[in-house]
This record gives structure tokens, sequence and C-alpha cells, in this order.
């Protein structure tokens, strides 16, 4: 049904915006979510200019962040491309924060303030709200004040130890930010206040525990001679940033809180790395299901729906392998398909679903959708439900490359014996754990010269990148002493080693 | 509960610190970039900001990652033609396409360099970077800010004093024009009407008569209502108050336009000339420039003229400095005044006019400029000009000379002229 001009909240044909048509459609919209049951934190809905959003974009999208020259740099890519006019900025920027921070652009035209509203402020919000990796790790409430805590913070260091000081220990927490994060143990909740009253409590308590094992008078006489030493740490440990935050011997307290701090972001946006897909997917269904339902409620009219649908189909485009644009799976497109597949499955569900969903064909849509949003990650959700159709919709293919042989193999492809070895590869594609290869604290040499070893466990023998090298040396600048990478195969045979070696600094 | 705020206005420009941060961090690559943007390009729009250009591998920020190589497995979208157990020739260049790591691991992601934008105002502090104008902070110092009204246009609020009659009373008619259009138009024509009628010799009291007189006398109320003139027609003169410039300095371009200056001595010259104007400029809120061209004899120009017109004969360098001497003396004698003074030359003079030019500099001009230099653009072996200045340089601190040999060397020996002086 096409807008009906006598319908009292019927949005005008129009494409400029304005606080009241804004505060308007959001209602409508808010309507909408709330009848799909939709569970959001409350909205905080920002206009801001083009220039502003680059500035939000480029510091990890974080409304405050400490100051850095990579964000600068970043900045300057950003406004580069932006004003050549190779890319459109961000339509929106979403903060996993309570409330839920969603910035639009001034220029976007009503209808797009409507779509970013509807995808924003109500697909990834529920979202991050739903989740369970979310839940677990992140806390919404917190984290504008910890970023405040720790720009406030940082700017201190600078003053006090220099901004060079400062500078080249972040370079250092940088580089190994993506080894800052547990994958099994769960955060404590802190609030901003206990962080910051407990953060002179910790530096002292921290200090003293490294002293305790960095000791250097003789233990008492039940240390036996000749007894080798036992081993430290006593498991291998696979969060570099924590390791070093706690044993790192010459860190002063100030350095290990900036550790901290960046450990903690790094921490922070981990569920977002894990969970593109169905994130940008949910967000993605939503904001398509919010707005049809506006349209056929007759509170948007013709105009409105077909820039909304010519954004939202170059959007879930997905252009084929062999295309130059091809940039690998557009999460969006992946995740949009879907979720608009579970709930096809749900109400119209063939034979073949039936086969492969019994579970959920001809259940509650919305029930099911909601519990496939807050129970999985990319990995599993795709394991789990991405179903024949789509694998045949994508035209999906396996390619298999072994450095041993001369071709590449296609493995497997869009029929009946390649469906489920399709949706295995494809899920293990976005195992994170896969990606970035396994490197993990093994052991330190706690008697002579303090050396740390790190452990790379090769997988499917991928050898490390050239950079490794430069990374070690940021770590050896942390740990303050020798630092050794060996690399080993699935049987535990070191294979490679990579080293760094400091040089013996005046003090010791 | 929601929230909407107007962000707009507050807190732009939120990555400027980052942004001076990278620049910071790159400075000894950005000046040498800007070393290498400055010779590739005419001077004339050296003014502008530039793209500037840092190795890729200085600027990245490493993070461990996979290389190609050992057994990758990918999943793909688009097959068109493969089946199972297809093989495939290796994309050539160790990979692309499928099997690869993500793109920010590769090793063989493209080594373009990194590429971004200075803003003027950083270019030109780079370009400036520690160089300094002797002699500069005495007579500025003793300036003050001075404030002068100027007229800027008109405004629509301001005293009443200040009412411009004449652009007020234009926009009022331009208002009753507008406004009265439509009745005025309806007026003429019922009017026309109502002679028509008469002529036809309808009687006065016929009610359509009638009517028409009313209606044309309700449209003649209605035009005389227009006021003549409305608050919004009203126009005031507007006056802003602009610093004066509180630190004023004259530059004089002396050049030999004699046969043996060809053109692309000229060309170098000038771009001498330009980079000393840019670079005043930034110092100075206001430069008057004057040119003196000089063969035989001397004569101020305008600045077409300076650098275009072609002339012949010998050259008398003297003949340039009474003048200039003539100008100074009368036009920027008096306190106001920073003097800087650029002389292009190829070195050629007249055996004994040399002489006489060290006399006038030494005796007349030297003590009333701030600063002299003389560039000799050639790859001849030094002349009798050259020895007498050298004579000049040795007794006089802000005297300097380089010699020009290529356009190349403008830019270092402009540097070498204005170096930052030991304190």
């Amino acid at each position: 049904m096409p807008r009906d001009p006598n319908n009292p909240r019927a949005l005008p044909e129009q494409s400029e915006w304005t606080f009241d048509l804004i505060e308007q459609a959001h209602e409508e919209i808010r309507r909408v979510a709330r009848k799909f049951g939709l569970d959001t934190y409350p909205n905080q809905l920002e206009i801001i200019t083009a220039e502003q959003m680059m500035d939000a974009y480029t510091s990890v999208g974080m409304p405050v962040s400490y100051n850095h020259w990579s964000f600068g740099k970043h900045f300057l890519t950003t406004e580069k491309s932006y004003k050549r006019g190779q890319m459109g900025l961000a339509y929106e920027i979403v903060i996993n924060s309570n409330p839920c921070i969603a910035y639009l652009m001034e220029e976007n035209s009503l209808t797009m303030q409507a779509l970013v509203i509807a995808h924003a402020a109500y697909g990834h919000n529920s979202f991050f709200k739903g989740n369970y990796l979310f839940r677990t790790w992140t806390d919404a409430d917190a984290i504008v004040d910890y970023m405040v805590f720790a720009k406030n913070y940082i700017a201190e260091c600078e003053q006090r130890h220099g901004i060079d000081a400062v500078e080249e220990l972040l370079d250092s927490c940088h580089a190994i930010q993506n080894y800052g994060v547990d994958r099994y143990k769960r955060p404590a909740k802190l609030s901003v206040a206990q962080e910051a009253a407990r953060q002179k409590e910790r530096e002292e308590y921290m200090q003293s525990q490294v002293n305790e094992l960095w000791r250097t008078l003789p233990r008492r006489e039940e240390q036996i001679k000749d007894q080798p030493p036992p081993r430290f740490p006593p498991e291998p440990e696979e969060n570099l940033l924590y390791f070093i935050e706690k044993y790192a011997p010459l860190l002063e307290p100030w350095q290990r809180e900036l550790v901290r701090i960046t450990r903690k972001i790094s921490q922070y946006f981990y569920p977002q790395r894990q969970t593109q897909v169905m994130n940008e997917g949910w967000a993605t269904f939503w904001h398509y299901t919010i707005l049809q339902e506006l349209y056929k409620e007759g509170i948007v009219g013709d105009g409105f729906m077909l820039e909304f649908l010519q954004s939202h189909t170059n959007v879930v485009y997905q252009p084929p392998a062999t295309s130059p644009y091809y940039n690998g799976i557009n999460p969006y497109a992946l995740g949009f398909a879907m979720m608009t597949d579970i709930k096809r499955i749900c109400e119209d569900p063939t034979d073949e679903d039936r086969v492969w969903f019994p579970d959920i064909a001809g259940s509650d849509w919305l029930k099911t959708l909601d519990f496939a949003m807050r129970n999985f990650k990319d990995e599993s959700f795709i394991a789990q439900y991405l179903s024949p159709k789509l694998i045949r919709e994508f035209h999906f293919f396996a390619v298999l490359d072994d450095d041993r042989s001369d071709k590449l193999t296609i493995s497997a492809i869009h029929d009946e014996a390649g469906y489920r070895y399709v949706r295995q590869q494809l899920a293990d594609q976005y195992n994170i754990g896969n990606r970035e290869p396994n490197i993990q604290v093994w052991q330190v040499n706690t008697r002579d010269d303090r050396a740390l070893t790190l452990r790379h466990t090769q997988f499917q023998r991928r050898p490390l990148n050239q950079q490794a090298h430069e990374v070690l040396k940021h770590v050896a600048r942390l740990w303050g002493f020798d630092v050794r990478l060996e690399t080993v195969d699935p049987s535990g045979r070191v294979v490679s080693s990579l080293e760094c070696r400091r040089e013996k600094r005046a003090r010791y | 509960m929601t929230y909407l705020i107007d962000r707009r206005l507050q807190g732009k420009n939120k990555s400027a610190v980052n942004r001076e941060r990278f620049l910071r961090r790159y400075k000894a690559q950005i000046k040498d970039a800007v070393g290498r943007a400055i010779k590739g390009r005419s001077i004339t729009d050296v003014e502008n900001g530039e793209k500037v250009s840092i190795p890729v591998k200085d600027v990245s920020e490493p993070h461990f990652g996979h290389a190609h190589g050992g057994v990758w497995e990918t999943v793909n979208p688009g097959n068109t033609e493969y089946q199972k157990g297809d093989t495939i020739n290796r994309p050539r260049g160790g990979g692309g396409g499928a099997g690869r790591g993500k793109a920010g691991n590769s090793e063989q992601t493209t080594e373009d360099d990194f590429i971004f934008e200075l803003s003027r105002e950083e270019f030109m502090n780079y370009f400036f970077e520690d160089l300094e104008l002797p002699n500069m902070v005495k007579t500025q110092l003793t300036q003050v800010v001075e404030y002068k009204n100027q007229r800027a246009g008109y405004n629509i609020s301001g005293t009443p004093s200040n009412i411009h009659v004449l652009r007020s009373l234009r926009g009022a008619l331009g208002r009753r024009i507008a406004v009265g259009g439509p009745s005025r138009k309806q007026l003429t024509a019922l009017e026309h009407q109502l002679r028509d009628l008469q002529e036809q010799g309808v009687e006065d009291d016929d009610p359509i008569v009638l009517d028409l007189k009313h209606k044309i006398h309700h449209l003649h109320t209605r035009l005389l209502a227009i006021p003549f003139i409305d608050p919004i027609d009203l126009r005031y003169s507007n006056r802003i108050k602009i610093p004066k410039p509180s630190t004023a300095a004259v530059m004089f371009c002396i050049m030999d336009v004699s046969g043996s200056m060809d053109e692309s001595r000229k060309d170098t010259a000038k771009r001498f000339f330009i980079l000393l104007y840019l670079f005043l400029k930034r110092v100075y809120e206001h430069i008057d420039v004057v040119f003196i061209r000089h063969h035989t004899a001397a004569a101020e120009v305008d600045e077409n003229e300076f650098f275009h017109s072609r002339e012949s004969g010998g050259t008398v360098v003297s003949s340039a400095l009474h003048l200039l001497n003539k100008v100074i003396s009368e036009r920027y004698s008096n306190g106001d005044w920073n003097s800087y003074v650029a002389q292009a030359s190829d070195g050629d003079n007249w055996d004994n006019d040399s002489v006489l030019c060290r006399q006038i500099l030494t005796n007349a001009i030297m003590p009333k400029v701030q600063y002299y230099t003389y560039v000799e653009i050639t790859d001849g072996p030094p002349q009798n000009l050259w020895e007498q200045y050298a004579e000049v340089a040795a007794t006089h601190q802000n005297f300097a000379m380089q010699k020009i040999v290529t356009p190349a060397d403008i830019y270092p020996v402009f540097r070498e002229l204005f170096k930052k002086q030991p304190k």
C-alpha cells in the first residue's frame, strides 16, 4: 500500500530531514521494532557532520579516545579517499554503550536517516544487548566512562613522561593487541569509579608480585640445588598483553597501566571481530523488515521506498569471485541472506529444509531468529544455519590451495555432495583461531637471562608473515629482555624460530 | 527513552591532535618529501598545500599474521564453471584470488607509498623551517597594532545614524512593486472594463458598473495600504574594524635585463624573487614590491614588464643602485618600513662600474635596508662585480651573496642565504 496522505502518521514525501521528522520517523520505527519484540538499550541519536564522522571513524569508532599517531594516519587515509570521492563515508557508526549512541550524518536524506535509525538503533543495538558474546565480554554501561579514564590517564602520562615514551609503549601494545584477549576467562565487571579507585592499589600490588617473581636473593633452605627450576608460566598463556602486564620485569607502574588499557579495549572489541556476519546481517535484516512494515502501513511512500531499496541493494551486493570488485565475502550480503533464509525456513519450508532443519522448519520465525541471534558467533552460526538453498544461490565453491601441489583443487561445490563440506569450510573461515596465528607465551627463563619464549603452533603448515620480526621487537621492548618465537608443528617439533635480542641495559 | 542531539556545532577536528601526532612522528620523512616536491614543480604554486608521500613500510603497523604457504582452503561465491575435483593453475605472483590470507597480512600487498595532503599552513611550515629573517625582530617589536574603520557593504541592522537612505529606498521601491503587482494588474484590467462599458453607454447606476466601481475602489485601498517604507527595507552602512598593517615591508627586486640575461636566467631569478616574497609574506602583513630593472640605464617598472620585456646592450649595475637609493629615500625612509633587496644578475658589469657599486652600497644603501641578497646566476668564474660585492659582504652582516647555477640550486641557496643565524 502506498503512502496514504490521509493517514495522520504518514511521513511527508520529502528528502530533507528536520528534527521533527527524525523524531517522527524514529517514533514509528520504535513502535514497529517493539512489535517485533526487539529488546534494546535506550537510544541516543546524534546528528553530526561529515568531518565529525571522519573523526569518529578514525579513533576506533569511540566518542572519546586517547591520542595516538596511528589514529592520525587512519584519519589522513580516510580524508584522502573521501575527498577524492572514492569512498562514501559510512552512513552510520553505532557504539555498544548504554545508552546506545548512533551517529546520523547531516548530509543524509530523510530516507537514509530512517534506514540508519532502523539499522543501528534497533538492529545493532538489540544485537549488542542480546548476543551472548557481548553480554559476556563487554560492559555497555561503563565503556564510555572507561574511555574517558583512559584518555585522561594517558594524557597525564604524556605530561609526566613525555609524548615519545608513551607513544613508544602504545606502539608496542598495539602491535600485539589482537593477542590481548582472554578467550575463555570472563572479566569481572567493574564500574569506572571502582576502576579509578583500584588503579592505584593495583599498581602497588602488581609491582610487589613482579618483585616476588624476580627476586634476586637466594630463596630459603628448602630450595634444593640442582633441581631444575619450576616451569614458568606453569601453563602456556594465550593473553600476551596480560602476561606482560603482570610479569614484565622492568615496566614502571604507569607502563603496566597503559598495557592494561590497550588490553581492555582490545577485549571490548573482541566480540565484534567474531560476529561480523551475524551483527551486520541482523541489523540489515531489521532495517529491511521494519521499513517494509512502514511501507505496508502506508507511513512511507513509493519515493521513500525506491531510495531505500537502492541503498539496501548496494549494501547487500555480493560480487562473484571472478569480478574485479571481489574482495572476499560481503558480511552484509551473507548475514542478510541467512537471516532472511531462516525466516523463510520457518514460514515456508521445503522438503529439503525439513530434512536439514527439522527443529526450525515451520516454527515461529521471531523466536527462532531471536534464539539464533543470542546464542551464536559467526563460526557456529554458519555451521548451524547455512542452508543448501543459500549455498546454491551464492554458488559457493571451496578451493584447496596446498603449496605442495602444483595446482589448486576445487574441493567442493554447491551440489548435494558438497553442501556439508562447503558449510563446514565456510564456518572454519570465520574461526578467529584459524585466521590468526596461534601464538602463546611458552616459557620464561626465570633464573638466567630472563628471556621470554613464545610459541607459534602451526596451523596447516601456514608460515608467519614477514612482519613477525617487527612485532617481536615490540614484544622485546615491553618485556625488556630477549624474546624468542618458536614455530612448532602439530607434533610439537620446533620447525623454525625467530629471535630478538635486547641490548643489555646499564642497570643490569 | 530516546535522545536526539545535535552535535554538529561541537567537537569538530577531534582528530587534529592525532594528525599532529602523525606529522610529528614522521617529521624527517615529511621534510624530505617537501624538499622533493619543491624541486619537482614550479615555485609559483608553492603556496598551495602539497601531497606528500612516505614509504609504506615506515608507517605500517606490524601485526602477527599468516603468510601465503602451507594449506589454505577457502570458500568463494560465484562459481560458474567448476566441478568438484577440477584443478586450476595457481594464479601467478604467489596468489591473489583464492587462497590468500587477509590482504593486510599478505606479503605481496602493493608497496605504494602512503600519500596524504599537507595543508597550506603545514606545508609552509616545513618549507620555511629553520629559516629566519635576519634583523627582523627589531622593527617589528616597536610597532603597535592599530585598527582602522573601513566600510564593508550594508547590513540589515544598525544604529539609526547609519541608515543608508538610497539603499533603503531602493529596497522599499522593489518591495512595493513586488507586493502591489498583482493588484495593480487587476486594477488596470478592471478600469479597462469600466471604460469599455462607459463607452458602450452603460448607465452609471447599472449593477455591473457599480460592482466594478466597488472593486476598483477596493483595489485602490489595498494598493494605498502598502507602506511606503517598511522596517525590512532598511539598510545600514556597515563598518568593520580592520587591523592596520602593523609591520610593513618593502621588497626590491633588481634584475639585470641586458642581452646576456637569457630567458632561463630570468626564470631562475624570478623563482628566487618569488621565494623571497613568500617568505616575507609569512612575517609581514603588508608588503610593497618594487621592481627595478636595468641594462645601461635603470627604470622602475611593473611586474609584467619586469619579467617579460627584452632588452639588449651592456650593463651598468650602478644605475640600478642609484635608483634604488632614490626610491628608498623618497618613499620608504620613514621608520615604518623594513626594506629587503634581492638582486639578480649574471655578473657582467662594466669594469670601472663595480667599484662604484661597492661605494653606493656601503655608503648609502646598506644602512637603510634590513637585508640585501645578491644572487649571481652563472656557471662562469667570478668577475669584478662579485669581487667588489664580496668586500661588502665582509663588512656587513646583513649582506649575503650566493651563486646559482641551475634552478635546482635556488632552494638550497635560499636556505643558505636565510639560514638561522647563531644567536
